[in-house]
């Protein structure tokens, strides 16, 4: 299958704390996907084992067509790999690093990287070791993109940024999609970023995924229903709804299967339904986490 | 072309919903005139920087409520009906009365005393702009 720009089928990693279990992943091209979960949950060894950094111990990994770890040299002229720990030379210009990029990869776009040294605001003759840590986030980024690979893997691309510095970033990172042919997947803590620029979004939770889809469709599913009931009247539980908290007169249920006949339920036992309101992608994953933590300790115990 | 959309995070509704509104306001306006061809999906998506598929679902909602045409390969445009930009600001009336009914409702207000208490505000606004 060549049509996704990655796949990843049934991969799992096994380490002495920490498990990699059984991760499925699709991006189609044209696409961006947003990776988001709490720290240690398993975004950075997701991205690894797709970089062919780390080997999985099964499971089938899928970059732009080629079978990974085994093709990856030749997946790797087509990717665009930038994370926190990756290192500068700090005694070397900015300069220095374009054009050693430039010798390696033919397709380098001179044009676009004087384009992003002054919408960055670097100057290429400046020495790494000058350069705080937003600058060397934006010149590490400047170096991948410029190079205008399909597929661009982006770990954290901005966190520990200023909010002036984020946006030149998250502008950058959606003019990539002017050309349908052109993926990226990135992780992030910030869900605010990933509910603004991101097509997919794929939650993982202790080595798990818990979802992963469409993000219109995900935000679309989860509701806050405000609702005011009388005294003495106990609400049901209805299917699609996760949570109910019920105080006085007032209770605030959140559905994460939403349809309009949960209100109507609702409203046959007696309660008015005051507001039905949509929620922020970071309300879900707090929401989503707790709830897949819950089942996971029952099933466990 | 620059589409003036703005997306504020302070706005507690989905961003779709702003797309919805905002297209909807600049027809209204005479902005975007009947016929008039609008950006692509794609080009609005890295215009405002959101993602595509946020675009796509507002582009699907205007078109069902026959607002946009979209033609495969050909882009979308603004739809010819004659007196688009009045029928979006009638739709625009007939949602602040129905905000107005509800909370009358929620006040216990009877649709009589709701009529006379929007000609005297109407009336007050008029005093004002004579002042």
């Amino acid at each position: 299958m060549t049509n996704f720009a990655i796949k990843l089928d049934g991969v799992g990693k096994k380490y002495r704390y920490f498990t990699l279990d059984n991760i499925q992943l699709e991006l189609s091209p044209g696409q961006i996907m947003g990776l988001i979960g709490p720290n240690g949950a398993g975004k950075s060894t997701t991205i690894r084992i797709l970089m062919g950094l780390i080997h999985q111990d099964h499971g089938d990994v899928r970059v732009l067509g080629h079978r990974m770890p085994a093709e990856q040299v030749a997946a790797k002229w087509d990717i665009g790999f930038a994370s926190e720990d990756m290192r500068l030379y700090d005694a070397m210009t900015l300069d220095w690093h374009m054009r050693f990029i430039r010798s390696i990869y033919p397709q380098w776009d001179q044009t676009y990287a004087q384009l992003l040294l002054k919408r960055f605001g670097l100057r290429a003759e400046q020495k790494i070791k000058g350069f705080s840590h937003g600058q060397r986030v934006k010149a590490t980024l400047l170096l991948v993109l410029a190079r205008r690979p399909r597929l661009l893997v982006l770990d954290e691309p901005t966190t520990g940024l200023d909010p002036v510095a984020r946006h030149e970033i998250l502008r950058e990172l959606t003019a990539v999609m002017n050309d349908e042919g052109r993926s990226i997947l990135f992780s992030s803590h910030n869900t605010q970023d990933v509910e603004q620029i991101s097509d997919q979004i794929t939650f993982i939770d202790r080595g798990r995924i818990i979802d992963s889809l469409d993000k219109e469709a995900y935000l679309n599913r989860w509701r806050r229903l405000r609702l005011e009931a009388p005294l003495g009247i106990e609400l049901p539980a209805l299917p699609g709804i996760i949570n109910i908290r019920q105080s006085g007169r007032l209770a605030i249920a959140t559905a994460n299967e939403f349809v309009p006949g949960i209100a109507a339920a609702y409203e046959n036992s007696g309660a008015r339904i005051q507001m039905i309101e949509n929620m922020t992608l970071e309300e879900i994953f707090v929401a989503k986490v707790e709830l897949s933590r819950d089942e996971h300790e029952e099933v466990g115990a | 072309m620059d589409s003036g959309i703005l997306i504020s995070q302070s706005d507690k509704r989905p961003i779709y919903l702003q797309i919805i509104e905002q297209i909807k306001r600049r027809i209204a306006v005479g902005d975007w005139s009947e016929g008039q061809s609008i950006p692509s999906i794609r080009q609005l998506a890295v215009d405002i920087q959101v993602s595509v598929i946020t675009v796509k679902r507002a582009y699907l909602e205007l078109e069902r409520e026959g607002v946009i045409v979209t033609q495969q390969g050909r882009g979308s445009h603004v739809a010819s009906t004659p007196g688009l930009g009045i029928r979006l600001h009638q739709e625009e009336l007939q949602q602040h009365l129905k905000e107005a009914i509800r909370l009358s409702a929620l006040l216990g207000i009877e649709p009589k005393e709701l009529e006379s208490r929007l000609r005297e505000a109407s009336d007050d606004i008029a005093a004002k702009e004579r002042s």
